[in-house]
């Protein structure tokens, strides 16, 4: 009985592992982040481009159909030459499939860049361990997640100025879904911390304060109590560490990261993190500077980027009610269309969203304002049309 | 009236679960652990009608821990308090076998008082044995950890009317310590989440809730990615919630509590969670009022045990040098009176404590003042004579 139990997870553990001793990942050091980047124009045009550039979109659940619209919307009124390509993938709409997935996957291949909402999943237990947005995660192999924390000028919290970065692996971690019941009344969950991916994670943060200009990176872990994942995690870091005298490095255990944040968060300049403290971290410091509806963030892996909110949540409880905060996903829009070197776009449009939040006068209701969500993306496209030249 | 009727209920409840006291069918009042560190309460309670003295373990720790034990017992001497003291020293020995336990004087006196103050406790890294607090929450089942964070006036954060209690399941979970090499550089750790303890914890966050006129209690999951693990912690607290119907539950993702948390905390009133997520925002909402400095802490276990303590480190730069802050360790020896029923002892000592923050003269460097640890506490004591 026993026997065949851990026969069965060896085979899970081994596909697991299977998927990143392939060569993609190593090629990661001489690869530049922005592949697409390459392949383009290098001067973005003031008026038209010469071609549209193809991007996958995944609107998800919750609101984000509607905050898709509200992109697609100021994407039309700034005359970006982006067209999308929508798929709508819902566990809870039962609107997934295999078929969707592949559908899904195509089209990442040709287009190596996508934009995504949440896929919400459904709490129930069904059987299946895993939720098709960790499944599209792992099919792309989207390893690392990095969110940029950044105040907002013009909207104050109780912590202003803030400028942080954190990256999260996850791809492995508590979100293997490796669970079974060994006796009757006892759950085994496991958390899988492998030394490939430990490391491809802390290359990529360093990489990634590289090419940023940050001065520090700070590993977060539990290596106190989980000693040997953690302590791999931390291992890896440390090592990889040593390949960048310039950047200072430092770790920190998770709970106290935690109360650190809310007490000093100046201190942090780039976390990196595996999984689970990933999800905590980002979640707490969207908050930190006013949400889930204001942080954008974005995941990579070798080959392709995501461009999605920081803190996923699909706010289901918003749906149609015209109050959610497109900010994040405006954002995060913007960050893709500078991925695409569209950064003549890519600026008009992050400037016009902080120009309205500067300004204060439409905000949703997230930020204290009354307006809609419609509301807003119209002050966003009218700041569009008076955008400065540069 | 009311205290003894749930009482019973609450016995009966043990009983089902098939949990015995040593064997014995009575059991006493003091065993179920009851009202504990309700800080948030204004009203004075009558004082039950104590027969004498009790005795309580001290366990004064290392770094600053002998300082600020010294410190609670002054504070505990001019409040009257009717506690007499027995100390032990805590260090891991190696018992027949190689098994690690704590000396046997202690475990005995703890048996005996079943209540206990502990300081801080020094945890060497590769020292070979576990971490003494693990030690401890083995050896009497500390099975709950409570947390109540309260922002404390006077003593300025970002967050102001925090108001919340974080219970924190203690034995299970990732903390199961099973993690193996599967092959080199694939580490696997195991958390395990048993219905057995996740019902125990969930049954004693309702009844906390319950016995310190708490509304809602909160269950903190992350079940979405976690299905069976997470789903049965989170079955057996909806299944609580269904037997404590006065008290309203809710249910929410770990990451959505983070975002509001430090958003809006006063949103939130007891909390209840599995080890690691416990571990994870009990140190955040410490964060929200302040820091472990300020915030009190008590261990509930099997067989009526509770052990008190505060959870900052052992701060071995400062020790000796008559400046540690004395605060955490006596908000939760004010827990611990509270757990035993002197609730006038324990709101005089609360209220002299918050008073003399509140007045900004005399407080500690951690605090933002000046004073040395011996004034503060001398300003503590002179304050609790005052109100009497």
């Amino acid at each position: 009985m026993s026997v065949t139990m851990a026969a069965a997870l060896r085979g899970s553990l081994v596909t697991l592992v299977k998927g990143l001793s392939g060569p993609q990942w190593q090629q990661l050091a001489c690869r530049p982040l922005s592949v697409s980047a390459a392949l383009c124009g290098p001067e973005a045009p003031p008026a038209r481009a010469d071609a549209t550039f193809k991007v996958t979109m995944v609107p998800g659940d919750g609101v984000g159909p509607e905050l898709m619209t509200a992109v697609k919307d100021v994407f039309k009124a700034g005359d970006v030459p982006v067209e999308f390509e929508e798929f709508h993938l819902s566990e809870v709409q039962n609107m997934a499939s295999e078929e969707k997935l592949d559908q899904v996957l195509t089209s990442m291949k040709n287009n190596k860049v996508a934009m995504k909402g949440k896929i919400h999943t459904p709490m129930e237990f069904k059987g299946e361990l895993a939720s098709y947005e960790m499944r599209l995660r792992r099919k792309l192999d989207l390893f690392a997640n990095v969110v940029h924390v950044n105040s907002l000028p013009g909207y104050s919290t109780r912590h202003n100025n803030l400028d942080l970065v954190i990256i999260r692996e996850q791809t492995e971690g508590e979100y293997s879904s490796l669970e079974h019941e060994s006796v009757t009344g006892v759950i085994e969950c496991l958390k899988i911390i492998t030394r490939v991916k430990s490391r491809r994670i802390a290359k990529f943060a360093f990489d990634y304060a590289t090419k940023k200009g940050r001065s520090k990176v700070t590993a977060v872990h539990k290596a106190n109590i989980m000693k040997l994942s953690d302590g791999l995690f931390l291992q890896s870091c440390a090592e990889i560490a040593q390949l960048y005298p310039r950047i200072k490095y430092e770790n920190i255990i998770i709970d106290n990261c935690c109360m650190q944040l809310v007490q000093n968060p100046y201190q942090f300049d780039v976390l990196v993190m595996p999984n689970l403290y990933g999800n905590i971290i980002d979640n707490l410091a969207a908050g930190l500077v006013g949400g889930a509806g204001v942080v954008p963030g974005e995941s990579y892996s070798a080959e392709y980027a995501v461009f999605e909110t920081g803190a996923r949540h699909p706010f289901a409880q918003a749906v149609g009610r015209n109050i959610a905060n497109p900010t994040a996903m405006l954002l995060s829009a913007a960050n893709m269309l500078r991925h695409l070197n569209l950064d003549y776009h890519s600026n008009m449009v992050s400037d016009a969203v902080k120009r309205v939040i500067k300004q204060g006068k439409v905000r949703t209701r997230d930020l204290g304002g009354y307006s809609t969500t419609s509301d807003y993306v119209l002050a966003v496209t009218e700041n569009l049309r008076h955008r400065p030249v540069y | 009236m009311a205290g003894k009727a749930w009482r019973s209920t609450i016995l009966n409840l043990l009983r089902q679960w098939g949990l015995s006291f040593n064997g014995k069918d009575k059991i006493e009042a003091q065993e179920v652990s009851r009202v504990v560190g309700a800080l948030k309460k204004g009203t004075l309670q009558p004082r039950t009608f104590i027969r004498g003295i009790q005795t309580v373990t001290l366990i004064p720790g290392d770094g600053i821990g002998p300082e600020i034990s010294t410190a609670v017992m002054k504070i505990f001497e001019a409040a009257k308090a009717p506690i007499q003291w027995e100390e032990r020293n805590v260090t891991a020995i190696q018992g027949p076998g190689g098994k690690w336990m704590i000396p046997p004087d202690c475990k005995e006196s703890m048996d005996r008082t079943k209540i206990g103050l502990k300081g801080p406790l020094k945890t060497p890294i590769a020292a070979g044995h576990p971490s003494m607090n693990l030690l401890l929450r083995k050896t009497f089942d500390l099975y709950a950890n409570v947390r109540p964070c309260v922002s404390i006036e006077g003593y300025k954060t970002p967050y102001t009317d925090v108001n919340l209690v974080t219970i924190r399941e203690n034995t299970e979970g990732e903390y199961s310590g099973i993690e193996h090499v599967i092959v080199e550089g694939v580490v696997q750790s195991i958390k395990l989440i048993t219905e057995q303890a996740s019902e125990r914890i969930a049954e004693y966050a309702f009844e906390y809730a319950r016995n310190n006129q708490r509304a809602s209690v909160t269950a903190v999951h992350k079940a979405n990615i976690m299905r069976m693990s997470d789903g049965l912690f989170l079955r057996k607290c909806r299944e609580a919630a269904e037997k404590h119907k006065d008290v309203k539950f809710t249910e929410m993702y770990l990451d959505t509590v983070c975002l509001n948390m430090v958003q809006d905390p006063t949103q939130f009133d007891v909390l209840v969670m599995p080890n690691l997520y416990g571990d994870i925002l009990s140190d955040l909402c410490a964060g929200l009022i302040g820091g472990l400095g300020v915030t009190p802490s008590g261990n509930i276990g099997a067989n009526g045990v509770a052990i008190f303590e505060s959870v900052h480190g052992t701060a071995p730069d400062i020790a000796g040098k008559d400046m540690a802050n004395p605060t955490a360790l006596l908000l939760s020896a004010v827990m611990m009176l509270r757990h035993m029923g002197l609730h006038g002892h324990a709101k005089k000592i609360e209220t002299a404590c918050f008073d003399l923050i509140r007045d900004k003269k005399v407080l500690t460097k951690d605090l933002g003042g000046n004073s040395r640890c011996s004034e503060f506490t001398e300003a503590i004591c002179q304050r609790v004579r005052d109100l009497d």
